[in-house]
């Protein structure tokens, strides 16, 4: 038993999981009613503390204080066990995220795998099994069709959602997160190859399928958290509140803090694979390779650039719920299997076709 | 890491056992999926990350949320009602018996404990990853069983649809 690995990842588990990405879903729900309220031209919640900045601490106690009612329809062990399964997975899959690059000698990831994508696939699509189990536990008719809305929109979106990375591992060749943004940071992310070998015909090129895959990821990853204008399973027209009408007190606001834990852990993702993770633009403060010995006043910056990144695109997340209206359920299905499956489909042939030709160029 | 094998062998073989003798089918998916759970832990165990994250990703995430699916829309209190006559529990308890002593004898007469099995990934970077190599084979070696594969299931899901529709003009 090695010790000294133990400790060191307990301590990045405590420290990544529990003291940055638990205030951070907490953050993003205050985000969420500010943004909204500035959109809506209305105020928001600013009672609590500096611009409200406490509201989230106010709605904790509250959640905890209130009465957690159970009705007496449902199916009991069933009910009590589906909001552990909508938070668990979420936060089980920051295991693989690189949040930075070294700190003191330490990889900042609490697992180094060599299949951190599939990984995060593999443990999101687990987070369906808490939203079906609410649906059917509840034993009553609005949130049993929340239940089976949410199954099949996530069943479809994830085939969009896998393929969809599928040009980007083959141009990077890699499945280590870690590799994938040192290999970025060195040639240019993803999305903006303006430095290393990414500044050349080539890398623009292949910018252009990154590019798509980068929409249909992101389009996926709005039906996977099952926000708008992809939120069918909670529909408020519809289904009062879907899957999570019979809930409450901190039964609902695990509900709640899962999907903002998926998105922050989407975004997460989202960073990571196509804008360069932990890793400034042009190259700066760069290491030399994933193993080099990094500074530990690089390592901070780059920890505050992932996270910089991270809330960037929870803003976007954020915007895009309170500018699009919803769509309609056979839309939703039908954009998912009819067009971002077939365009994905395209994509790993073109982004194949490119890189073939680029190697029998070369 | 030994207990940690006992652990997750324990999750596989208790979730096996509630497939079997729970009445409610909802919890029988739910021990199914648990037992691939612990399956997928102890194949990472072997360092064979691709298989136990693929357990998890098709069977655990995919194929058994279709069955859930499909168990939560029929009706889950007649099944509970069902009584079982004593003599089919007493036959599938023999012959699960029966496979038990099989398996045992096998395994004991044959050497497998003392063979030296060589690890999947032999070294750490770039290129030697479990992932690379079993690409490497599916696509060199392997590459017409890969391809026949893929135009079986495209067969069967072509077959499905068919079946699926009601009228065929």
């Amino acid at each position: 038993m090695d010790w000294h690995l133990i400790i060191a990842a307990t301590i990045k588990i405590v420290v990544f999981v529990f003291l940055t990405t638990l205030p951070l879903v907490a953050m993003s729900v205050w985000a969420e009613r500010r943004v909204s309220a500035a959109i809506q031209d209305r105020v928001g919640p600013n009672r609590v503390g500096p611009f409200g900045l406490f509201q989230a601490v106010a709605d904790g106690i509250k959640f905890l204080l209130k009465e957690d009612f159970t009705p007496s329809h449902v199916r009991k062990g069933y009910f009590w066990l589906a909001p552990a399964l909508v938070m668990v997975p979420a936060l089980l899959t920051c295991a693989v995220l690189p949040f930075g690059s070294q700190l003191f000698g330490e990889k900042m990831v609490i697992a180094d795998l060599d299949v951190g994508p599939l990984f995060v696939f593999a443990i999101a699509s687990l987070s369906v099994y808490g939203i079906v189990l609410a649906g059917w536990a509840s034993n009553s008719k609005y949130p049993f069709f929340g239940g089976v809305r949410s199954t099949s929109q996530m069943i479809s979106y994830e085939i969009s959602l896998g393929l969809s990375i599928i040009p980007l591992l083959m141009i990077y060749g890699e499945l280590n997160l870690g590799r994938i943004v040192q290999f970025q940071a060195e040639n240019g992310w993803a999305l903006l190859p303006l430095w290393g070998e990414g500044l050349s015909v080539q890398g623009w090129i292949l910018a252009i399928p990154v590019f798509i895959s980068f929409i249909i990821f992101m389009t996926s990853m709005f039906a996977e958290t099952n926000r708008l204008p992809f939120d069918l399973p909670e529909c408020e027209t519809e289904l009062v509140a879907g899957y999570h009408t019979e809930y409450s007190s901190m039964k609902f606001a695990l509900f709640f803090l899962g999907e903002y834990a998926a998105m922050i852990i989407g975004s997460g993702l989202a960073v990571t694979l196509f804008l360069g993770g932990w890793s400034l633009p042009f190259g700066w403060l760069t290491p030399e390779s994933v193993d080099a010995e990094v500074p530990w006043w690089h390592g901070l910056i780059h920890i505050g650039t992932f996270f910089a990144k991270v809330i960037g695109l929870i803003l976007f997340f954020i915007v895009v719920r309170w500018t699009l209206p919803r769509f309609r359920y056979d839309q939703l299905m039908r954009l998912g299997w009819v067009f971002f499956f077939e365009i994905a489909l395209f994509n790993v042939v073109l982004t194949a076709a490119l890189l073939w030709w680029f190697n029998r160029a070369s | 890491m030994t207990f940690l094998f006992y652990i997750f062998a324990a999750l596989a073989l208790v979730g096996g056992i509630g497939v079997v003798v729970n009445k409610n089918p909802v919890t029988s998916a739910f021990s199914m999926i648990v037992s691939f759970l612990g399956l997928a832990a102890l194949f990472i165990q072997l360092d064979a990350y691709l298989v136990g994250v693929l357990q998890i990703l098709v069977y655990a995430g995919a194929i058994m949320v279709l069955f859930l699916f499909i168990i939560m829309l029929l009706d889950v209190q007649e099944e509970e009602k069902r009584r079982f006559p004593l003599i089919a529990a007493l036959g599938a308890a023999g012959v699960a018996g029966g496979i038990t002593i099989l398996i045992v004898t096998v395994l004991k007469r044959s050497h497998i404990g003392d063979a030296t099995i060589p690890k999947l990934a032999t070294a750490e970077g770039p290129g030697n990853s479990d992932v690379h190599r079993i690409g490497e084979l599916l696509f060199s070696q392997y590459w017409f069983p890969v391809l026949m594969v893929a135009v079986l299931l495209l067969v069967a899901t072509v077959g499905a649809v068919v079946l699926s529709k009601k009228q065929l003009r």
